[in-house]
């Protein structure tokens, strides 16, 4: 699984990788977490507020930090 | 805020009806417990100082303890309550949705469209950079992409509240106000200078992939939980910044002499005006930390519209900001965004200084 969080780097985007880490960790599944900074590479998602989280090349959430159950749940889906 | 009408109840699902009672009597009881309390403070503050301290109501240190003991718990609540209310409002509105309705707006409405938008549209100051591509290439008009960047952050709930709790309703008014005008003139203006050749090349040449995230539908419960987490993320952050200006103002309420701000930011100092916009802009805190101080100032003789003019520079105008815009726009639009706005800021200075 490959796991994207979006976001050039303030506060609320960290929040959002950690929640991810976390996720991944308790879920104990196989996923690389790439934070992806660009703001050339986040436009290309078509995504435009941040943070937004994006798996598998879907975007799962944009403009809010997931709560840990949300990003379980686009785990296990 | 959208009435719970049969015609939205697709996007909301209704309540069960005792739940909603249950909400409606819940926040009755808050609200009406809420006010209680408010009125209540103003005489604990003189008998906190006066009977249970026993300072002399004449001295400068009975001054500034009744200001601090009053104005702390006031403000906080005026504050949670707003920022309460904001919170449950916000969730109607998304940049998706918010783009969805600005685009390809002529300018004028679009413009006063934006600011308003502005004003409700959550969004996190370090995504200015992304929004604005998003927005100008759903083909958004720049000037009033602009004029959504400029009243995002230069009218803030926070500073409002502050206003009003400090100084009153005309004053909030008048900030909410001019916030608004500077916003949809400034973007309009820079609509007008046709300078869509000075965002970066790389922009203009990405095309909108806009990207199919369904809409959120949330229910009334989680509308009042993302109410919640806003008091909690927002008031848990700036608490502290509240109760450090207000104790900053309480020292000059007390100690520093009447009149003597009126020589260097009075009425009188033509000067002081643009000079507090340059001074200003470079510097960034929060809105919470501010208020207090220009509170204070005011008392003490310095003109409404200067303080008002260095006020909106430190929150709408920042560097940090400045630098990160750097990226997808060329210096000369920067330029003009920083000339036109700061002009704005200072019209409206001089323009209080002079009716009041």
């Amino acid at each position: 699984m490959e796991i994207k969080v979006l976001g050039p780097g303030c506060a609320k985007c960290g929040e959002a990788e950690k929640i991810m880490k976390a996720a991944v960790e308790e879920a104990g599944v196989a996923a690389t977490i790439e934070k992806v900074s660009d703001f050339q590479q986040i436009a290309k998602f078509g995504v435009f507020s941040t943070p937004a989280v994006v798996i598998d090349g879907q975007i799962k959430c944009v403009g809010k930090v997931p709560s840990k159950a949300e990003a379980l749940g686009w785990l296990a889906g | 805020m959208q009435p719970d009408t049969p015609e939205n109840t697709h996007s909301a699902p209704p309540l069960a009806n005792p739940t909603k009672i249950r909400y409606l009597l819940t926040g009755l009881a808050g609200l009406g417990l809420w006010f209680a309390i408010y009125r209540q403070l103003a005489p604990f503050s003189r008998f906190f100082t006066y009977q249970l301290l026993g300072i002399n109501p004449e001295s400068h240190l009975g001054e500034a303890i009744e200001f601090f003991v009053y104005d702390t718990p006031k403000v906080l609540m005026l504050l949670v309550l707003v920022v309460y209310a904001v919170g449950v409002l916000r969730s109607f509105f998304t940049p998706e949705r918010t783009r969805k309705i600005l685009a390809g707006r002529r300018e004028s409405t679009g413009n006063v469209l934006a600011a308003l938008l502005g004003i409700v549209t959550p969004f996190c100051s370090c995504s200015a950079v992304p929004l604005f591509i998003g927005f100008v290439t759903a083909g958004v008009p720049l000037g009033v992409t602009f004029s959504f960047l400029i009243s995002a952050p230069m009218i803030n709930e926070i500073a409002l509240v502050l206003l009003y709790g400090l100084l009153g309703w005309k004053v909030a008014t008048l900030y909410l106000g001019t916030g608004l005008l500077i916003a949809i003139v400034a973007g309009w203006t820079i609509g007008r200078l046709k300078m869509e050749h000075h965002i970066e090349d790389w922009v203009r040449e990405m095309h909108a992939n806009a990207s199919d995230v369904p809409d959120q539908r949330l229910t009334w419960t989680e509308r009042f939980g993302l109410g919640k987490t806003a008091v909690r993320e927002i008031v848990g952050k700036v608490w502290i910044y509240v109760v450090l200006g207000i104790a900053v103002g309480a020292g000059i309420h007390g100690y520093v002499p009447e009149g003597f701000m009126a020589s260097i930011m009075g009425k009188g100092a033509w000067w002081s005006v643009p000079a507090a916009v340059l001074v200003g802009i470079p510097m960034y805190s929060n809105a919470a930390g501010i208020v207090p101080v220009v509170e204070a100032l005011l008392g003490k003789g310095a003109a409404l519209g200067t303080v008002l003019a260095f006020m909106m520079a430190v929150i709408a105008l920042s560097l940090p900001e400045t630098v990160i815009l750097r990226k997808v726009l060329k210096p000369r639009l920067i330029a003009v965004f920083l000339g036109v706005v700061g002009t704005g800021i200072m019209l409206v200075g001089y323009l209080f200084n002079i009716i009041i």
